[in-house]
This record gives C-alpha cells, sequence and structure tokens, in this order.
C-alpha cells in the first residue's frame, strides 16, 4: 500500500499520478481461507481489516455477490450518534463513536466523519420527558448528550421553524455533539484498502450459495459461483440476506428484512450545519459535503427484497420536513434509493456466535447500521478471533429471543433507529 | 403505489388503503401452557423471510376494515394472489 501523504501527492504529481496501485486488486480465491467473511460492506471489510490489524489473522476472504460497499454501505443516511438508552446499547454504540475518532488517520483514508452534531426535536410533553430521560441515561454511561432550549436548538441549527404556530412546534431538543456524519463510500473503501494492503483477498461478484458442514456440524467452507472454498471459520455480515445465507447452515432467524429509504435534494450551497432528527414526525435530515440534503424516514411497512420502495413513504417525510423547515418547501429531489435493512423483534443487533460452530454473525442492525460500523466491526473481529464474543457485544446474543432477555431499543425509541 | 386486490371488496385499491399485518398462518398455540422456550421462541420471533413467495396478512383498514391473506413476491413486490382469512395458502406458491 501507497500512502497517502502530502509527500507522496507532490511526488506523484511529477508523474502523471500513474504510480498509485489498485486499492484491491481482482484475485482468484484461494483454496481455503481462515476466516471467510460473506458480505464486503463497511461491516464485513472493517471486520477483515481488524482480524488482520489487530489479530494478525491474515489469511481472510472478503466474499460480496455483488461490488464493494454497494449493498446499505452505500444506501444510508451516514448518520452517526450513540445516544441510546440502555446500558447494553450505550456502550455499544459509543464503542463505534469512539472508533470514528481517528479512523481517518488509522486507515490513512479520510472518511471525513464530520462531529457537527446530532439535534433530536421535542415536539411534545412526552417527547421532553423521554429524551430527557435518555440524556441522563447517557451521561451516566459516559456518553455526551444534552438539552437545548428552543431558542438554543435555532441557535444551533438557524433552519429551524420555532415558531409556537408550528404544526410541530420545537420545544427544545437533545444534542449529541460527538453525533455527526461521515463519506459512507470512503468507510468501505478504506477499510478494503487497509485490509487488502495486509493480505486479505475481497472476492467480488461471487454470491455464496451455500455453507458446507463437517460430520461433527462445524463449517468447512462455502459453495459460491467460483466453486467450494474452504474456512475454519465463516463470519456473516450480509444485512439484509442474512436470513438466506443463516438458512444455508440450517439456521432460522429472527430477522426481517425491508426497504429503509433516502433522498438527496440538489446540491446548494451550506446552509444546514448539523443533523437534525425528529421522531415524532420521523424524519432526519443533513447536509453533504457536496451540498446535498440528505432526508431519510423509516422503513416501508413490509417484508421486501426490492430495493425500493413506495411513493407514498416518501411524501410523508418530506410532508413533516417540509413542516419543521418550511424554507425548504422549494427544494427539488435529485434521487431517492432503497436499501434492505434486517430488522430484529427488539430492534437490537446481533453479533454472536451462533450454534453451528465456526459460524459468526453480526445482523440486525435494522436502520442504523452505518453508525455502527467500525465497532461492529471490531467486535466482530473480536468474537472470530477469540471464538468468544466481546463484553461489549456479549448481550447482543441470539439467546436472548429465548431466555427473554431482550435489549428493547424498539420501545426505548418509539421508532425503527 | 401498488394495488391490492381486497378478496371481500371485490376490487383493486391503493395500497394507501391498507395497513400491513405481517407473516400469515402462524397460529397461536392452543396450549401455551405446553410450550417450552423453544417453542415459544419460533412462534413469537422466527421469521420465514423469504427471497420470494411471502405470505402475509393485510388488513383493509380505509374499506371494509377487514384482515385478508396475500400472497406476494418479495424481489417484485406484486402481488399473486389475495385470500380470504381462514382460506388455506393456495397451493404451487410455496417456493
Amino acid at each position: 500500500m501507497k500512502r497517502f501523504s502530502g509527500l507522496n501527492l507532490f511526488a506523484e504529481a511529477f508523474n502523471g499520478h500513474k504510480g498509485w496501485p489498485e486499492h484491491w486488486p481482482d484475485k482468484a480465491p484461494k483454496a481455503a481461507y481462515d476466516v471467510i467473511i460473506i458480505g464486503a460492506g463497511g461491516h464485513g471489510l472493517g471486520a477483515a481489516y481488524y482480524l488482520a490489524a489487530k489479530y494478525g489473522i491474515t489469511n481472510v476472504c472478503v466474499i460480496e455477490k455483488g461490488w464493494l460497499g454497494g449493498g446499505n454501505a452505500g444506501r444510508n443516511t451516514t448518520i452517526i450518534r450513540s445516544n441510546y438508552l440502555y446500558d447494553e446499547s450505550a456502550h455499544l454504540y459509543d464503542h463505534a463513536v469512539k472508533l470514528w475518532d481517528g479512523l481517518s488517520q488509522e486507515l490513512n483514508y479520510n472518511v471525513m466523519y464530520s462531529k457537527r452534531g446530532v439535534l433530536m426535536l421535542a415536539h411534545n410533553v412526552h417527547d421532553i420527558q423521554s429524551f430527557k430521560r435518555h440524556i441522563h441515561a447517557n451521561r451516566l454511561n459516559g456518553v455526551d448528550n444534552e438539552w437545548l432550549s428552543t431558542e438554543a436548538c435555532k441557535a444551533y441549527c438557524p433552519p429551524l421553524d420555532i415558531s409556537p404556530n408550528a404544526r410541530h412546534p420545537v420545544l427544545g431538543g437533545a444534542l449529541q455533539r460527538r453525533g455527526g456524519t461521515a463519506r459512507h463510500d470512503s468507510v468501505a473503501w478504506g477499510y478494503a484498502r487497509g485490509a487488502v494492503a495486509r493480505g486479505v483477498d475481497i472476492i467480488q461478484n461471487c454470491a455464496v450459495t451455500g455453507i458446507r458442514r463437517g460430520p461433527d456440524g462445524a463449517v468447512i467452507g462455502v459453495e459460491t459461483e467460483k466453486g467450494f472454498i474452504g474456512a475454519k471459520k465463516i463470519g456473516v455480515s450480509a444485512a439484509g440476506s442474512t436470513s438466506l445465507v443463516m438458512r444455508m447452515a440450517g439456521l432460522d432467524f429472527p430477522l426481517e428484512s425491508y426497504p429503509l429509504q433516502a433522498l438527496v435534494s440538489e446540491p446548494v450551497k451550506p446552509i444546514f450545519p448539523c443533523v437534525v432528527m425528529s421522531n415524532t414526525v420521523h424524519a432526519y435530515i443533513s447536509q453533504s459535503d457536496k451540498g446535498e440534503l440528505v432526508i431519510g424516514a423509516g422503513t416501508d411497512a413490509y417484508v421486501s427484497y426490492s430495493q425500493r420502495g413506495a411513493l407514498h413513504i416518501i411524501e410523508h417525510t418530506l410532508a413533516a420536513i417540509c413542516e419543521i423547515f418550511p424554507i425548504f418547501t422549494r427544494m427539488r429531489m435529485l434521487r431517492t434509493w432503497g436499501g434492505i435493512v434486517d430488522v430484529t423483534p427488539d430492534r437490537s443487533p446481533i453479533l454472536a456466535k451462533t450454534p453451528v460452530p465456526g459460524l459468526y454473525v453480526n445482523c440486525g442492525w435494522g436502520t442504523g447500521g452505518f453508525k455502527a460500523t467500525p465497532g461492529a466491526a471490531d467486535l466482530l473481529a473480536h468474537t472470530i478471533a477469540h471464538d468468544a464474543p466481546h463484553a461489549i457485544n456479549a448481550p447482543f446474543n441470539l439467546d436472548r429471543f429465548r431466555n427473554g432477555r431482550l435489549i428493547d431499543e424498539a420501545a426505548a425509541a418509539a421508532v425503527a433507529h | 403505489m401498488i394495488l391490492i386486490h381486497c378478496p371481500y371488496c371485490e376490487e383493486d385499491r391503493p395500497e394507501v388503503e391498507f395497513t400491513y399485518g405481517g407473516e400469515a398462518h402462524i397460529a397461536r398455540p392452543l396450549d401455551p401452557g405446553a410450550l417450552d422456550d423453544r417453542q415459544w421462541e419460533t412462534y413469537l420471533y422466527i421469521r420465514r423471510n423469504p427471497r420470494g413467495a411471502h405470505a402475509e396478512r393485510w388488513r383493509h383498514a380505509h374499506g371494509c376494515a377487514r384482515f385478508f391473506n396475500a400472497v406476494r413476491d418479495t424481489v417484485t413486490d406484486r402481488f399473486e394472489v389475495t385470500y380470504k382469512t381462514g382460506e388455506p395458502r393456495p397451493a404451487g406458491d410455496t417456493k
């Protein structure tokens, strides 16, 4: 790997920038690997990176049915925050936020993590009580979160309409200053480049068609479109397709896959300094560095793998955005897209060993997987390397759906999140 | 927006008139006390989540307000058939 630096950039300028090597050259799969990761999104590539960088396991292959970063890694709204109510969730998501800090330096790749703050608006008395409870719970867990008055919200985010006659009056807000955004593609690319530099193979356009198990039940490899590839351990990080992959190993999962839509406007000059979320009307908005407003909301209603959703969901989202930010009523929307998110019954992820020896899973992130990318990747790598979960992801096991110890963030946030 | 055929109203109506009710044909246990934890887990949480034909419940909330069942392809979102509650899942849609 040729490092990005001022000096290298300067030197390459005399060379027509022809000296930069390919970040992830196409490879033919080897006959066998120590670890195979299924799914080359941010989570899967990150896990491969940490396996190599932290645990010295470099005989690793990441298999992807489409192209690198072409699933939910490229289909989200890039919001980063860790203001979750329950202790388990706060620790999990804050682990990720801590890793976002310094990720660009670690990867020598600019992931454009911007701590512009995530402001969650309160529109009614219930919101105020719920958000203040979140703030206190967060502070007990060492997660920054503070209460802003209506006027302070307006000062922090000038496009807000705080008139008391507004359809959704702003009664205050909860602000996590460490929250913000990052560049989604860069995260996948940065991890891919870092992993390949340490010896990891990335095989794209190669769907996994089966998981082969030995006589003792343990995994011995995967069947793919490019033939059988042996593996001692397999990590599944396949987002919306996780149910299908796990069924190949004979496991039924507590997951349902839904389209989650997002959309961007035409690019405009910098107008929106932070991320604003409103749980009550359920919409969120930020402005990318390109200038587009990035807008999202809840999932579509029904199970689907179509990677597109219904128009009336977008209409509902934009109606809410226009009520809170009348300044945007004449913006034109450029693109919409849908990602397929795998949702668990308690809206908390599953990051655990499975009943099949050698098979590990990272799934169920639902509508909030992007923010967790470095944390999930690190913990999946830890779980695979040690054949045991880290203390942070131990509660996010499969057993909780049997013993009832759910981490019910669905009830805590009152929306999918 | 997709059109959904309500088997009671016998009309194709827009999706916004309906609400989704999750996977169909999950019968509530007749003797709940006899179930062990694994069976409860399966009943409450495990879902087929197929890529292809999916039998699911819908409710014509802004019409006749009745629940019915449908088989829909989860890749194309195309409805293959809708049928009344209590009727068995049509054969040939079990891929």
